[in-house]
């Protein structure tokens, strides 16, 4: 049965995922985009990483995306018809690039330790999350706050120009 | 959250949705009712009185009118998100009814993460709004669409933010739980609900939750005065009908979580032969849920629409400052006691 779920939502995760690129048009990418993230959710609940999956839907699909869906509504562009062109010259850098990608996935899953999060059900609960970024993960925890407070200052001051 | 799938009390699990799902479908029916006729009252109208007695099956009259009319798809629009975009919105809105607990045994499943579970699952709701005005391609509904998502994102974060503050005295997120925490009483008279601990959060909650579920004094994406209806102007038939049932049912679902986090759930006092005793908890829920849909009805009823500007201006500089002031509070209260 998960073995099951886990194939299924991994291949719409992964289907999805390569229609965001083939897509002509813009608002389609975004919705396959936001298939991508909650078939992710999914995977996330089978690795019991609960917390994760609904933190996953309610930040990226249910705020980040909503923001793209609605600038790309409200700027109504039409399908991208001769896009293609101007990237010519980045397919010679994506396919190396996409084979150092596969490469690191490869040694990634090398060595991965099956079976690891079957072992410990509790490492996605929200207090052990907690826990574990308030203790073990303060510094980058907080670093990533701040920089996040940079970028909200920088659009404040990018959007009014004469405080 | 998968232990569920492979439990052996299956059979009782589909017993159990039946039953919400069913209650909650006919509840929606029901609402409507609810609705037209209290409004009525209001306004000193009769209401529905033609189908049945009081009117009571003039439901049941419009959903054969729904199921009968012809479905137009108009020719300029986006067919497969014209389609899409009712589901997406009633599937979420039904969704958030699986961890609801309705009663102590009622419930589908019990999430360690059940109240952002229903805040990942209504967050998702707004999708079908926006794809609805934009696949309808033309002007009102993309307007009402473009409102509707700007509003719901900033109604979003404080509706999200002044739950923290029940969180923090709870310590958990699961909503049995979050029930569990409020029994009992103070001085054996007060119950010991949240909303007296909590009663900023409480009417920040109430406030956003209406700008939420896009009801009355909030309604700028369906405002008939000067969008038609707004982001389903050109719907109509079983689709239109699906849009309907999903408001209904988020508003269903939004008093059902303050009643989870603010009323103590189904707690209640309980008397009389064991058999009431199995009952009543589902009854208070029952009844704690009614009173906030009366609450609802009556705001729609009774106070006019918020200007744009204003809505923004009330969620971003009122709304979201209260709810992060009650968390700073609350955070120091805890951590002293």
């Amino acid at each position: 049965m998960i073995q099951l779920l886990f194939i299924f939502f991994a291949a719409l995760a992964v289907g999805s995922a390569i229609n965001v690129l083939i897509q002509k048009h813009v608002l389609y990418s975004a919705l396959s985009l936001i298939l991508m993230l909650t078939a992710m959710s999914v995977l996330f609940i089978l690795l019991r990483a609960d917390f994760l999956a609904v933190i996953n839907v309610i930040v990226y699909a249910g705020a980040i995306m909503v923001l793209f869906t609605f600038v790309i509504m409200l700027l109504n562009l039409p399908a991208d018809e001769d896009g293609a062109d101007r990237l010519r010259w980045l397919k010679f850098i994506g396919i190396p690039l996409g084979l150092f990608l596969l490469f690191l996935i490869a040694v990634t899953l090398w060595n991965v330790e099956p079976l690891r999060t079957a072992q410990t059900p509790m490492v996605g609960s929200p207090q052990a999350i907690g826990k574990s970024l308030f203790n073990d993960y303060l510094l980058p925890f907080e670093a990533t706050s701040l920089l996040i407070l940079i970028a909200l200052v920088g659009a404040v001051v990018f959007a009014k120009k004469d405080l | 959250m998968i232990e569920y799938l492979t439990s052996r009390n299956f059979i009782i699990l589909i017993i159990k949705i039946v039953v919400i799902f069913g209650g909650v479908m006919n509840v929606v029916g029901l609402l409507s009712w609810v609705e037209r006729k209290m409004m009525a009252r209001v306004q000193m109208r009769p209401g529905p009185t033609r189908v049945g007695p009081f009117g009571l099956l003039q439901p049941f009259a419009d959903l054969l009118k729904f199921v009968f009319k012809e479905d137009v798809i108009p020719t300029n629009a986006n067919t497969l998100l014209y389609i899409a975009a009712p589901i997406v919105s009633l599937v979420p809105a039904f969704l958030s009814f699986a961890v609801v607990p309705f009663g102590p045994e009622l419930q589908v499943t019990d999430l360690s993460v059940g109240l952002l579970f229903i805040f990942a699952v209504t967050s998702l709701g707004v999708y079908g709004i926006a794809l609805g005005g934009w696949a309808s391609n033309s002007k009102y509904p993309l307007m009402g669409a473009m409102r509707s998502a700007a509003q719901m994102i900033s109604y979003e974060l404080s509706l999200t933010l002044s739950v923290v503050g029940v969180l923090m005295i709870a310590n958990t997120l699961s909503l049995r739980e979050l029930v569990i925490s409020q029994q009992g009483t103070w001085l054996s008279v007060i119950p010991r609900w949240n909303i007296f601990l909590q009663p900023v959060a409480f009417v920040v909650y109430v406030i956003s939750g209406t700008a939420e579920t896009n009801r009355l004094p909030f309604d700028l994406a369906e405002s008939e005065q000067e969008l038609v209806a707004g982001w389903h102007t050109e719907y109509s038939s079983m689709k239109f009908l699906m849009f309907m049932m999903a408001e209904y049912a988020n508003m269903i679902a939004v008093s059902s979580v303050a009643t989870v986090l603010f009323l103590g759930g189904w707690n209640g006092p309980m008397f009389g032969p064991p058999l009431l005793q199995m009952i009543l908890p589902t009854v208070w829920f029952v009844i704690k849920v009614g009173a906030f849909i009366f609450f609802y009805v009556l705001l729609r009823s009774t106070i006019p629409r918020f200007r744009y500007d204003q809505l923004m201006k009330f969620g971003w500089k009122v709304l979201l400052p209260l709810s992060l002031a009650n968390i700073v509070v609350t955070s120091f209260i805890v951590a002293i006691s």
